[in-house]
């Protein structure tokens, strides 16, 4: 299976990740080793298998519902890239 | 000073031998002398200094552990607090953390020195340490190859003696393949023996901490102060943490090892295929059993890691958006411009590669097929594990199929260096415990033996490399202009 140009473009998109349009065919190259790579798997029958999402097959543990975290926004706001008046920062959404 | 045990440098600080203030200076002496390694992005001596002076006043007052006034250094893919903490990255290289990993939190109770923060692949994605934003570091075996990665830093610096002891992370072998490479003795944990939190994620199924050090004794007392149930970490494990030193020497005979052959086909170099079997046999000689076990689905490993990694990958720096903290570009016209460009500029290559991967396989239309597929594929091969485990003690193998490449020999093509990891990956993919112990040298560059456990057996697993390490010096050994 091979991945075209516009494929990567395309993924790139949906990631919301600039890349450089002189690596891009290197990308599509790439992605495409990874991909045959991957198709190995399908010699495998996997049928009835359940998908492990978890080394131990854990669940989510639950915690009573009470407050534990302080809040730290100034703490956190210190290292943004832009703020005021305690709020985050950027371009305008709505006109 | 720099080679000695964790064990002894407690007894020289006790005995007022030398301060903590002179083994830390001793310490920050060497990582200046030999900067060229490029193994530390930040050197924190002001408090390195300060707290070797409290460790000092807290050894004074009788109330030390172990680890009080020991130089160690973290990989810098753990959050400190006022520290910059960047996991190799440009994206995070304005990142003061605001709070302390877990992992941090529990070195600093138990009183060690930190010296600074390690070098390391960016967001732990690399096996070779020349993905960092910081640039690659170098293997003090051989100055012109690489340390392994993604904790290439930690692995160079313990085998430099630029500090006692380090942490590291493992997702698919990156504290066990580093630690092969560099000679030193490196433990990745079951998966939630050691808590994540604070610890910068790259695949959330996958990623574990562990220590990085000499010797096993050294690792357990590492692992003593990491392990233990963190309800800040959802997939931490309540269960008990035994004390790893009390069993170490415990004795060994009868002890049934399981070798795969299918960690001794094509593509594992000769000589150092010759190690490993030299290895098993200091094992027969402390009486162990050997037997060959299967593993019928470790080829698919690889596929299917590189399903499920670039998969979590691409859901976890998803928080890197340019908006609370880390990297933003300059003018951005719109926010999806911001998005883009502060994602583009901030991410390097490998980044980028597993992210679209990622994204792609879980993007409409494919996520059946490439990420449904691979945790089926996982389960197969964790149960392979299992079955082999029930008939043996432990498995060993080696940890990578040969010694250390040449920087710069694997860069351009990412998917041989992937297949490079081919004896670590699936022990992530099953969740298990594994270590690296040094068993050989070729051709002047260190050869680690893997000795993979049960779930939670991280003791068993420390006692039979102590064992081992009782009857060899290959732990003791150090690289040439590093004695």
């Amino acid at each position: 299976m091979s991945l075209t140009t516009d494929d990567v473009k395309k993924i790139a998109h949906l990631a919301r990740l600039g890349i450089d349009e002189p690596d891009i065919d290197s990308y599509a190259r790439d992605l495409s080793g990874m991909l045959d790579l991957m198709t190995q798997m399908s010699e495998l029958n996997t049928d009835g298998v359940i998908p492990m999402a978890h080394p131990m097959d854990q669940v989510q543990r639950l915690r009573p519902d009470i407050v534990t975290e302080q809040d730290n926004r100034e703490q956190f706001q210190a290292i943004a890239p832009q703020v005021e008046a305690g709020l985050y920062l950027v371009p305008k959404v709505i006109e | 000073m720099h080679n000695k045990s964790i064990a002894e440098l407690a007894r020289g600080l006790r005995s007022g031998e030398f301060s903590s203030v002179e083994l830390t200076q001793a310490f920050l002496d060497r990582i200046k002398r030999h900067s060229s390694l490029n193994c530390y992005v930040t050197v924190t001596e002001d408090l390195a200094l300060q707290e070797a002076k409290a460790a000092d006043d807290r050894i004074a007052e009788g109330d030390a552990t172990l680890l009080t006034g020991i130089p160690v250094a973290q990989k810098d893919i753990f959050c400190t607090q006022g520290v910059k903490t960047t996991c190799g990255s440009k994206m995070l290289d304005n990142f003061i953390a605001p709070y302390n990993a877990t992992v941090v939190d529990k070195f600093n109770q138990a009183g060690a020195v930190m010296l600074g923060k390690l070098n390391m692949d960016e967001f732990a994605m690399g096996s070779s340490n020349e993905t960092s934003y910081y640039g690659a570091v170098r293997n003090p075996w051989d100055l012109n190859a690489i340390p392994g990665g993604s904790s290439g830093g930690s692995a160079a610096a313990v085998a430099a003696g630029l500090t006692v002891c380090a942490t590291g992370t493992d997702t698919g072998g990156s504290i066990r393949q580093p630690a092969a490479h560099c000679g030193i003795t490196g433990l990745k944990p079951t998966y939630g023996r050691v808590s994540r939190y604070g610890m910068i994620a790259y695949a959330s199924s996958l990623d574990q901490g562990g220590p990085m050090a000499h010797s096993a004794e050294d690792a357990a007392i590492m692992l003593q102060v990491m392990a233990g149930f963190d309800e800040r970490d959802s997939t931490s494990v309540d269960l008990p943490v035994p004390d790893y030193r009390a069993g170490l020497n415990n004795p060994i005979e009868g002890l049934k090892i399981g070798l795969p052959k299918e960690f001794f086909g094509d593509g594992l170099n000769s000589d150092v295929a010759a190690v490993i079997e030299s290895a098993v046999n200091e094992y027969r000689k402390l009486g162990a059993h050997i037997k060959e076990v299967s593993m019928p689905n470790l080829k698919l490993a690889i596929p299917a890691y590189y399903v499920i990694a670039p998969a979590e990958c691409s859901a976890n720096l998803s928080r890197f958006d340019g908006v609370r903290y880390g990297y933003r570009c300059a003018n951005p016209v719109d926010l999806t411009d911001l998005y883009v460009r502060s994602r583009g500029e901030g991410f390097g290559k490998e980044v980028k590669r597993r992210i679209l991967m990622g994204t792609y396989a879980l993007s409409a239309g494919y996520y059946d097929a490439y990420y449904i597929k691979a945790q089926k594929v996982r389960r197969l091969i964790s149960e392979d594990f299992k079955k082999a485990l029930s008939e043996v003690d432990v498995i060993m193998g080696p940890v990578a199929p040969s010694t250390a490449f040449g920087i710069g020999e694997k860069i351009g093509n990412p998917i041989e260096m992937y297949l490079s990891d081919i004896y670590t990956i699936a022990i992530n993919l099953a969740g298990l415990p594994a270590m690296s112990v040094p068993a050989g040298i070729v051709g002047g560059k260190p050869v680690g033996l893997q000795i993979i456990g049960n779930y939670f057996a991280e003791d068993r697993l420390l006692n039979i490399a102590h064992q081992y390490q009782q009857i060899t010096d290959w732990h003791q050994q150090s690289p040439k202009g590093f004695e």
